[in-house]
């Protein structure tokens, strides 16, 4: 299970679980697991024209994941954020359907995209993602004390000074770049679910963003480590254990939630 | 998303290009001439016309992230329907309306506690459709399947599910009519809601539910983008111009039926635009449509408040 091809694996989907607990955190605290799940459908359509133009994927991921931010945010001023993110998310996704059409011969590799791809990462790749996941996770830790602030009690921030408008395009940047980063290797729908699964059960055990937060990554790496040791014991697709995993913890959290809540009561 | 969804997508696909080719040489003639295009007309309205109704409501309870989920869900029973033998539309209409309940069921009042719950449901869904998908499609060649449920295609629809398909719709349609002051109420207040012993667990149940059928029966005949789209797009641009929920609802609807002929009749014509051996996808055209629609009310917004001289929320 440790062998030479998964050592790469392992690697990587530490740094990306580490990210999105981290990144995950702010998701649920912010209320945009939409905006989360946009971005990296949204991306896929960046790797569909990218493959087209025969350029990196990468690349293409990230210009449509920066893109699709800059968008959401600009557009959200003056609509509604829901609407004009399912806008962009499906406006995004049909120019995937564009590209896919124009271009002929290479699904196989929008399906790994889309359900992603650990078990096979090379040496290669390793690099960016642990660049752009120490770019993250710097970014965060630069803006905390702000982030924390414009999204829990938006009114305050704004008396301070802070811009609303600005904390959502910041943010919004960093979910894009956690997902160009991610999505390559472990697929859309896996990091949809790592973005929110244990930053919320993390959040029903604990009020404190200094607790929850390292309960998150926490979290988010055990249901990593256990389902690709899962996927690799029994052949099925890594990204069903995640999202399983994820479901998990947040059942439990909600039960432990529930409990203490009623043993308050009782006092 | 499983492999007779796939074969059966490819074999229209292949039966559907001689009627493209034949397209080709235009003509508006040809174009009304043609019985996928009347196929893809009727179908397109009457998906519109059910989104539209059911989308202003979405819009308006702020659950265009549910409504977008439940498309994406009901790939679930579609690629589930596989494994146990039954028909891929009842597939997608029975888990569609399960995950309605159990959105429901997990969600709490608060619209963030809602954001997570969809989140939570949404991504257990993704992964049971990625497990079925691996299951039933260890054929050679299948990875067509996210592409095709995805983006499936108007001028490739099997004409025998149209009256299913309608009756389904007009399901949808009168759960919202039926529970329509209910719902206006509960939309806009939860406390007079409340007030008034308007029953907001069962209103907002049911209104999963039509909200499930209306988007599974156009994610399964249109792609799974494109009923998004038609939910959220036309209701989104109809309440910049009105604040009047009836109105807004026939605008709407004129809206997305709008949209989806001239976007048909864009793909329709866009053969050989580019690279010459394809039309533009039908999903792609309506969306950008779609889109447009929705910026330009947008240019109506300030013009509209200028008018009235009335501070109001912007939607």
């Amino acid at each position: 299970m440790f062998s030479d091809f998964l050592v790469n694996t392992w690697i990587t989907a530490s740094v990306v679980a580490v990210v999105a607990g981290l990144v995950g955190f702010f998701v649920v605290l912010r209320g945009s697991s939409f905006l989360a799940h946009a971005l990296p459908h949204g991306a896929f359509a960046g790797a569909a024209g990218a493959t087209l133009l025969g350029i990196d994927p990468i690349l293409g991921m990230g210009i449509f994941a920066v893109g699709g931010a800059v968008a959401v945010t600009t557009l959200g001023r003056r609509g509604r954020s829901d609407v004009v993110i399912a806008l962009s998310l499906v406006l995004m996704l049909a120019f995937g359907a564009l590209f896919l059409s124009l271009g002929n011969e290479y699904s196989a590799e929008v399906f790994a995209l889309l359900f992603g791809q650990i078990l096979g990462v090379s040496s290669v790749e390793v690099g960016p993602i642990i660049v752009l996941g120490v770019i993250c996770v710097a970014a965060i830790v630069v803006a905390y004390r702000r982030l924390l602030l414009s999204s829990v009690l938006p009114d305050m921030a704004a008396a301070r000074g802070i811009s609303q408008f600005g904390m959502s395009l910041f943010f919004a940047l960093v979910v894009a770049i956690a997902t160009a980063m991610s999505v390559p290797i472990v697929g859309a729908l896996l990091l949809f679910s790592l973005l929110v699964g244990p930053p919320a059960a993390a959040r029903s055990f604990s009020a404190d963003p200094l607790v929850a937060i390292p309960l998150s990554i926490g979290f988010a790496l055990v249901t990593v480590w256990v389902s690709i040791a899962a996927a690799y014991y029994s052949s099925l697709p890594v990204g069903f254990f995640v999202t399983l995993g994820s479901a998990i913890l947040y059942g439990i959290g909600r039960g432990w939630f529930a409990i203490r809540v009623r043993r308050v009561a009782t006092a | 998303m499983s492999a007779t969804l796939i074969l059966a997508a490819v074999t229209r696909a292949t039966s559907a290009t001689p009627a493209q080719v034949s397209l080709s040489q235009s003509g508006l003639a040809s174009f009304f001439g043609s019985a996928p295009v009347q196929l893809a007309l009727v179908i397109g309205a009457l998906v519109a016309v059910t989104s539209a109704l059911v989308g202003v409501f979405t819009v308006i309870r702020r659950q265009s992230f549910a409504g977008h989920a439940l498309a994406d869900l009901g790939a679930v029973g579609g690629s589930a329907a596989f494994l146990i033998g039954i028909s891929q539309l009842w597939g997608f209409v029975i888990a569609g309306v399960l995950a309605a309940g159990l959105m429901e069921v997990v969600g709490v009042k608060r619209v963030q506690g809602r954001d997570v719950a969809t989140g939570i449901v949404f991504g257990l869904g993704l992964g049971l459709t990625g497990l079925f998908l691996y299951l039933d499609t260890q054929v050679p060649g299948t990875s067509n399947a996210a592409v095709s449920v995805l983006f499936g295609s108007l001028f490739v629809i099997d004409a025998s599910v149209l009256p299913t398909v309608l009756v389904l719709a007009l399901v949808a349609c009168a759960i919202v009519l039926l529970t329509w002051r209910w719902l206006l109420v509960d939309s806009v207040s939860q406390d007079l809601a409340f007030v008034r012993r308007i029953p907001v667990r069962a209103t907002g149940i049911l209104f999963l539910v039509a909200l499930a059928l209306a988007v599974e029966l156009s994610a399964l005949t249109i792609g799974a983008v494109l009923s998004t789209a038609l939910l959220i797009a036309p209701a989104a641009a109809a309440l910049r111009l009105t604040k009047r929920v009836g109105f807004a609802i026939l605008i709407a609807i004129a809206i997305g039926v709008g949209s989806t002929w001239v976007g048909i009749l864009i793909s329709y014509q866009s053969f050989g635009w580019l690279h010459g051996a394809h039309s533009w996808p039908v999903s792609f055209c309506i969306v950008v449509v779609l889109f447009v629609v929705y910026l330009l009310s947008g240019v109506a917004l300030p013009i509209r408040a200028r008018a009235r001289r009335a501070a109001e929320v912007v939607l």
